[in-house]
């Protein structure tokens, strides 16, 4: 459930994002999941990736500003309401604030994943845990 | 038109003696007075009495603006506090302010050149002065108003600001003179073009526009746009503030007074007096300042004097217009701006690298500061509104610091141009000088 996400920062202008794929490309990373958030001069690429350490060495190497962040990746049904009820509604009656969420690349499957930023890692992760054990 | 025939008509060879006569005393008064130009002359092997030629001028000490912070506040002043009756600020090389001080006597001063200044434009008590120069530390607003009002023409005391409002009143008060920094009377003019209104019809017939260097473009702009006659003035306030020099209805150069400030053009490099018409640093001497005399300052700018009378009937000499600066100071709105100042505010915020860059450039013809600064990995977390708060702060700290309206953007590291030796600080993208 637990995972890093590497959040990099990127001038919002042409070919910067096209810089850290490249660079992620040539170090052999796969993306998992990619999310990014902009203002008018400066963006942050969210990432996650199946080898963190690797692909941070290739960011440091290549000169760009990033950082990690722990963030939670969880299953959701791939049905109406899937999110809403597995997660959303869930956290909201906990008391965490969700910081922002995104889809992680989907397996063929039944259930979708997502990966979220949320104020307090262990109560979400606790909330989220007791969710899934009680079947839902 | 002419205010002191007297003093701005003289006879080089009386103005030379008037000139030597109070070289003569304000160099006694300074070595006895202030113990940093005593230390000064004795290092250079002088005394108050080692002039004995306006030749002599050229043994001096200069006089430097990191003289002024080394002796901040008021280590300068050659007079007790009692004394004087005003102070002033202008930006400094680093955090603090230059703080410049006047007695009675140096308003009089002031207000008489201000007074000859605003003459010289054909100005008379008949006029209506629009004066938007900024009243308060800035010597432009109070310099142009006590000038204004010793003539007797009648002031308008705008300062700053309110756009909409100074061209409300420009209309309805029938103004006649403008006086304001160039690139602010051309905002003036567009604002108003907004607003559907042709300042090219309004009472203005005049214009004296300093603080900031102007192009003879910007000047036959301004003139087409406002429907007046542009005048340069040029002053500073370490000298005493506007009123050192301002060209007459001829355009052909800036009048020094000269009884009061005594001029020189200096190799930049070495220092080395240059003669009349040659190109080099402008170095001014305060013949009768009071509170703070100033023995050779050199005021990084570049022009020529030509000692040739003016067809206006003045003897004094022109400086042309400045062509450029010996240093790295930007003028920003009438805003001196060194990018030693920014530097120092931005190393003050936690994280920020050294790595800044100084963007300049003519937006909608008012002048627009941004400052590009590396975003590091110590200051760089995950969020968004991190990287705002960042922003922000350094938006705030340079507004607190040095007065003026920055733009910050983050920009990736090692994005800007690294370089050998002393990095490319400032790029100026607007055509402030006349090549």
């Amino acid at each position: 459930m637990r995972v890093t996400q590497i959040s990099v920062f990127l001038e919002n202008r042409p070919g910067r994002l096209a810089n850290l794929l490249q660079v992620l490309a040539q170090a052999k990373v796969n993306l998992r999941a990619l999310s990014l958030a902009d203002t008018a001069d400066f963006g942050i690429a969210r990432i996650i990736v199946a080898d963190t350490a690797a692909a941070m060495e290739a960011i440091r190497r290549a000169g760009l500003t990033a950082a990690t962040t722990e963030v939670l990746r969880v299953e959701v049904p791939d049905v109406p309401g899937g999110l809403e009820n597995t997660i959303v509604v869930p956290l909201a009656e906990a008391g965490v604030n969700i910081e922002y969420l995104y889809a992680h690349s989907g397996r063929p499957s039944e259930r979708a994943e997502v990966v979220l930023k949320v104020d307090r890692l262990e109560k979400a992760e606790q909330v989220l845990k007791d969710r899934l054990a009680n079947g839902a | 038109m002419i205010w002191d025939r007297k003093h701005e008509t003289m006879s080089r060879s009386d103005l030379h003696a008037l000139q030597l006569e109070r070289l003569q005393a304000q160099a006694a008064n300074v070595y006895d007075k202030v113990p940093f130009y005593r230390q000064r002359f004795m290092e250079h092997g002088l005394t108050s009495g080692s002039i004995r030629s306006l030749d002599d001028l050229a043994r001096l000490p200069f006089t430097y603006k990191r003289d002024f912070r080394d002796n901040y506040p008021l280590g300068l002043a050659a007079v007790p506090r009692e004394r004087i009756v005003r102070l002033h600020a202008s930006s400094g090389t680093t955090g603090k302010p230059t703080i410049v001080a006047y007695t009675a006597g140096d308003i009089e001063t002031w207000t008489e050149v201000m007074a000859r200044t605003i003459t010289s434009g054909g100005v008379t008590k008949n006029d209506v002065v629009h004066n938007a120069y900024g009243y308060g530390l800035f010597t432009g607003g109070l310099g142009f108003h006590y000038g204004a009002e010793r003539i007797g023409a009648t002031v308008i005391p705008v300062s700053g600001g309110v756009t909409k409002r100074q061209i409300m009143l420009i209309q309805d008060l029938g103004s006649t003179v403008l006086c304001c920094t160039p690139s602010y009377a051309l905002y003036l003019a567009e604002a108003a073009a907004e607003m559907g209104v042709d300042l090219r019809e309004s009472s203005l017939r005049v214009g004296i526009f300093g603080a900031e260097p102007w192009s003879e473009r910007m000047r036959k702009e301004i003139e087409a746009k406002l429907g007046l006659k542009a005048l340069d003035i040029y002053g500073l306030s370490e000298i005493i503030g506007p009123g050192v020099s301002v060209e007459c209805e001829h355009q052909c150069g800036l009048h020094i007074f000269e009884d009061h400030f005594l001029t020189e053009i200096v190799d930049p490099a070495t220092g080395t007096p240059l003669p009349a018409g040659q190109r080099g640093e402008l170095v001014l001497t305060t013949l009768t300042k009071e509170a703070l005399p100033v023995i050779r300052y050199r005021t990084g700018d570049i022009t020529q004097i030509n000692i040739e009378p003016c067809a206006c009937g003045r003897t004094i000499a022109r400086m042309a217009k400045p062509s450029g600066r010996t240093d790295d100071m930007l003028i920003v709105r009438g805003i001196n701006v060194f990018p030693s100042q920014i530097e120092t505010v931005l190393l003050q915020v936690e994280g920020v690298q050294p790595h800044y860059q100084i963007v300049v450039d003519r937006q909608h013809t008012l002048d627009d500061l941004e400052v590009w600064v590396e975003v590091s990995d110590t200051v760089f977390a995950d969020e968004i509104r991190g990287l705002e708060a960042l922003e922000r702060k350094i938006r705030d700290e340079l507004h607190n610091g040095l007065g003026i309206a920055a733009r910050v953007k983050l920009v990736e590291p090692r994005s800007i141009q690294r370089s050998e030796g002393k990095a490319k600080r400032v790029v100026d993208r607007r055509e402030v000088y006349s090549s």
